[in-house]
């Protein structure tokens, strides 16, 4: 029987090896592919399993954890949700992370392999380390300056400092707390729903994601191709600019809201906002200067990152003129975000030089060791230094006496461009009203700030909706809040 | 511990040698009760570092519950030492202490999950039934002087088993499968003990009739390899078998049967030595399989749970019991995410009995999984030696039948939960939570004890010498 009662033990040794193997095979080989099936819950039970890293500005954090005691454990919290809803985006256990919550998640939830403090550590360790946290540019007083100018209109306003492509402020209204979708439960659920079905829209990110016929405020775009090319070489020589200017190639009329536009020198028309010139200006420097200068400014480009996606503004390439007439004064196909049109003003103020905007100044451990900067961001020249100089001029001379008075700032020299945008069919939406500007304070050695801002509202007269009117004020304060800090 | 397997070897050798006729030498085999007593005393350290490990996991203090556990584990362990010292002081010094490790490391598991589960307070339950299978542990082993007196009670054992097995039918199902009786509260599951009872059976009538079974009867076949005993030999017990596995099909408890029909073809085979048998037995087993796979519902989702871990992901119902197995066995790793920090509970309502290996897979890793392998593995290697070592059939074929049970359980259950073959319920010996199972565990320990302390014993009794020169003329290749 000893024979037999071997083999029996060899048999069970026999098995014995095949649940090894099974184990290593499981635990081992193909334990990634387990790990990463979306129905294994480990993975969103980790990543809310510590507090998420914090958004700062201004070095203090607008965002916070709460503690849920829950599988999920960690939910996410907003100090001023609404005003910096439009930079952080949201971060909810059922919906997912947005804007910097969603480009800056791996820092944040702390899966970010360099914060571990060695390569491969984690693996090691099956730790992860407390998330980072994500330092932002925006100027904490500028960004209440917009969002209080606002007042809960709808618009957006956008703010860059034009030596950098720091983005100061980052404004979008009407705007939503982002903390009522952290949850998990049925209330995050009812609010999800309440804001996607808002028609105000207060999810969507006005100031980057959204673009507004740019209207009289592209007239900056287009002096500038104009003055580049030679087109107009002084100021205020008279242009062969009739009003009403007759469209080439068409019977339509263009007309001005105000007289005295009829061969109008270019200061004069860019003072007083007139169409007529700067659509005869657009056809006469070309479709090809045309579109140079606008992608130079960065019209056209796909791939603004700011490391959110920044919806591309667009300048048509393919115009007859007639049409090229109507996008030289910031109509027809031409459409620009807010922060496209910051950057125009910032380009003018620094020298033609346009910055890639940027909103994160670095990244840091908990604690505060840095893990990564920004670093030096490429540069375009979007017009020669001279005509920026010139439309610095031009700039100034519209707010000093022009249509944006409203901006002006004592102590300071500001410039300034008003818009009123008409859209729809025959025009026969509410316009919108926007104005772009840039500030130097007295004892400053460049332009500190750049400020785009549009506002649509539907409540007020259509007589009364100017850039002058309603939004330089709201500029000023944006412009007066980055030069006292 | 290489020197207790050293000892133990000669010894075996020694009385194998000898078992033929001489009387034996005057070898006196080491006891090693010291031994035992200090690999009790390290089990229960370990399972009280278990303990405090989850408590600083989930709470970063030590639990309140440690000492309790700790000394109630201690004084288990220690009662059912003093048992063997003094009722078996010749027995394997391995045998208790793995028993009282693997039950710890259980409780630890058990009690890690309990914290997951509020309301549910599994381990106090556990501590309590695992108390009754020392008990029981003790009585066995102060109470049965000689292992061979079970012989005697053969059809006892029988009645008492196909009793204990049909049982249940009375009684609601629970989960799909009709196992469980309810008194006073506590489930019970008769077919636990009934293996065991079985087990005496089949060694006895083995033992009785294992010279009528591998030399008489019909050639029906050319192959003198495969020939059929006479019915009357082999019927009473191939009755036995087909009425057990029969209820087991009825109440669908197809662990069980399965574990049935292995200790059966185990027993079988070891008794006549017949290959023969192994090839009808598996024959029979896949002929079982594939019609009970095809036309039995349970069995047939089983199987296709088995083959498609991840079918009902796919279809949109979330991961089912096994995938999420799979998922904490995986998300262990090599060295495992360390007690308490886990989320084994995400398998479910199974997670403390069927499925408790998961909580130690994905908790002590590859690592902790493989020592509890071993630690079964040598829990059954310890067994068979005994087995080996004795002289008696009888005694031989009840060690080989008990430590297959252990075998044979361990495999099916652990190849079930980690998609080796298909899932079946069981519950994992000692570890699980299940009272009945414990209660079992203990008792198979208790007679594997009894069993190793005659076989090592230095100045045995004499047994029928006739059997063991059957013995000697089937082991051909021995020397000696």
């Amino acid at each position: 029987m000893t024979r037999y009662i071997r083999r029996a033990a060899v048999f069970c040794a026999l098995l014995l090896v095949a649940l090894l193997v099974n184990a290593a095979r499981v635990q081992v080989v193909r334990s990634d592919v387990y790990d990463d099936n979306p129905a294994n819950r480990r993975a969103s039970i980790a990543r809310y399993a510590q507090p998420r890293g914090d958004i700062l500005v201004g070095g203090a954090p607008v965002t916070g954890s709460r503690d849920t005691g829950e599988q999920l454990r960690y939910e996410r919290t907003y100090r001023d949700g609404p005003l910096y809803a439009p930079v952080t985006g949201f971060a909810s256990q059922m919906y997912g992370t947005t804007l910097l919550e969603h480009t800056g998640d791996d820092v944040l939830s702390g899966a970010d392999p360099l914060l571990s403090p060695f390569p491969l550590w984690n693996d090691v360790t099956h730790g992860r380390p407390a998330g980072g946290d994500v330092v932002t540019t925006l100027n904490r007083r500028a960004q209440r300056a917009a969002y209080e100018g606002l007042d809960g209109r709808k618009g957006a306003v956008a703010a860059v400092e034009p030596a950098t492509g720091r983005v100061l402020a980052l404004v979008s209204s009407p705007s939503y707390d982002p903390a009522v979708l952290s949850g998990n439960d049925a209330g995050a659920e009812r609010a999800w729903a309440r804001l996607n079905g808002d028609p105000d829209r207060p999810m969507l990110n006005r100031a980057v994601r959204q673009t507004y016929p740019p209207g009289s405020t592209f007239k900056v775009v287009t002096a500038a191709a104009a003055l580049d090319a030679g087109v107009i070489d002084d100021l205020d020589a008279a242009t062969y600019s009739p009003a009403p200017y007759r469209l080439p190639g068409t019977t339509t009329a263009l007309t001005n809201e105000g007289d005295g536009c009829a061969d109008a020198p270019l200061r004069d028309a860019f003072e007083w906002s007139c169409n007529t010139v700067f659509a005869k200006l657009g056809v006469d420097t070309g479709l090809a200067r045309m579109t140079r200068t606008a992608q130079a400014f960065g019209f056209n480009d796909v791939a603004v990152r700011i490391p959110f996606a920044v919806a591309p503004s667009t300048f048509d390439t393919s115009l007859d003129k007639a049409q090229l007439a109507l996008s030289s004064i910031g109509q027809y196909n031409t459409r620009a975000t807010p922060l496209q049109m910051a950057m125009v003003a910032a380009a003018v103020a620094d020298g033609g030089r346009v910055r890639t905007p940027y909103l994160v100044e670095r990244t840091t451990r908990k604690g505060g060791a840095t893990v990564a900067t920004a670093g030096s961001r490429p540069t375009r020249q979007a017009m020669q230094p001279s005509t920026a100089r010139r439309l610095r001029e031009l700039m100034e001379d519209v707010v000093r006496e022009g249509t944006g008075t409203n901006a002006a700032i004592p102590g300071a020299v500001v410039g300034g461009k008003t818009g009123t945008a008409q859209h729809g069919i025959g025009n026969a939406g509410i316009p919108y009203a926007w104005f772009v500007s840039w500030a130097q304070g007295e004892r400053d050695m460049e332009p500190k700030v750049a400020v785009a801002v549009v506002v649509e509202d539907g409540s007020a007269h259509r007589g009364e909706i100017t850039g002058g009117g309603m939004a330089a004020p709201i500029a000023r304060a944006v412009m007066e809040a980055v030069l006292d800090s | 511990m290489t020197k207790v397997g050293v000892g133990a070897g000669t010894g075996a050798g020694a009385t194998l040698v000898t078992a033929a006729d001489a009387p034996a030498p005057a070898v006196r085999l080491p006891r090693r009760r010291g031994v035992e007593l200090a690999l009790i005393v390290l089990a229960v350290l370990l399972c009280v570092y278990g303990y405090c490990a989850v408590g600083l996991a989930k709470h970063g203090t030590v639990p309140p519950g440690a000492a309790g556990y700790g000394a109630g584990l201690g004084v288990l362990a220690l009662l059912a030492h003093l048992a063997v010292r003094l009722r078996a002081p010749c027995a394997d010094p391995l045998l208790l202490p793995i028993a009282v490790l693997l039950n710890g490391i259980g409780l630890v598991l058990i009690y890690r999950l309990d914290l997951e589960t509020p309301g549910d307070r599994a381990a106090p339950t556990q501590l309590v039934w695992s108390t009754l299978g020392v008990a029981l542990f003790i009585v066995v082993v102060a109470a049965l002087r000689d292992h061979r007196v079970l012989q005697r009670y053969a059809y006892v054992c029988v009645v008492a088993a196909l009793a204990l097995l049909a049982l249940p039918i009375l009684f609601p199902a629970v989960n799909g499968a009709r196992i469980w009786i309810r008194i006073a509260g506590f489930s019970i599951q008769p077919g636990e003990f009934a293996k065991v009872l079985l087990a005496v059976f089949f060694a006895a009538y083995l033992a009785a009739n294992r010279t009528a079974l591998a030399y008489a009867g019909r050639k029906i076949w050319r192959l003198r390899r495969l020939q059929l005993p006479t019915g009357r030999v082999l019927g009473p017990i191939v009755a036995i078998w087909l009425l057990s596995v029969g209820v087991l099909v009825l109440e669908r408890d197809l662990g069980t049967s399965l574990l049935f029909f292995g200790l059966f073809v185990v027993m079988l085979y070891v008794a006549t030595g017949r290959t023969g048998w192994i090839a009808v037995g598996l024959l029979l087993a896949s002929l079982g399989a594939v019609a009970v796979g095809r036309l039995e519902p349970h069995v047939h989702s089983r199987v296709e749970d088995w083959l498609h871990p991840f079918a009902s992901i796919e279809a949109g119902q979330g991961a089912n019991q096994l995938a999420q197995s799979l998922f904490s066995f995986a998300a262990g790793g090599v060295l495992g995410t360390g007690l308490g920090l886990g989320h084994s509970v995400l398998i479910g309502f199974a997670a403390k009995s069927d499925f408790i290996l998961a909580t130690a897979g994905e908790e002590l890793g590859l690592a902790g999984l493989s020592a509890l392998f071993l630690l079964y593995g040598l829990l059954v290697e310890r067994g068979y030696r005994a087995g080996l070592s004795l002289r008696d059939p009888f005694g031989r074929l009840l060690a080989t039948g008990l430590a297959s049970i252990v075998g044979l359980q361990v495999f099916v259950i652990a190849g079930g939960v980690t998609g080796l073959i298909p899932l079946t319920g069981m519950a994992m010996p000692f570890l699980a939570q299940g009272g009945s199972s414990v209660v079992t565990n203990w008792a198979i320990v208790a007679l594997l004890i009894r069993v190793s302390d005659s076989a090592r014993r230095p100045h045995p009794e004499p047994s029928d010498h006739n059997h063991d020169h059957h013995d000697n003329d089937d082991d051909l290749g021995r020397p000696g």
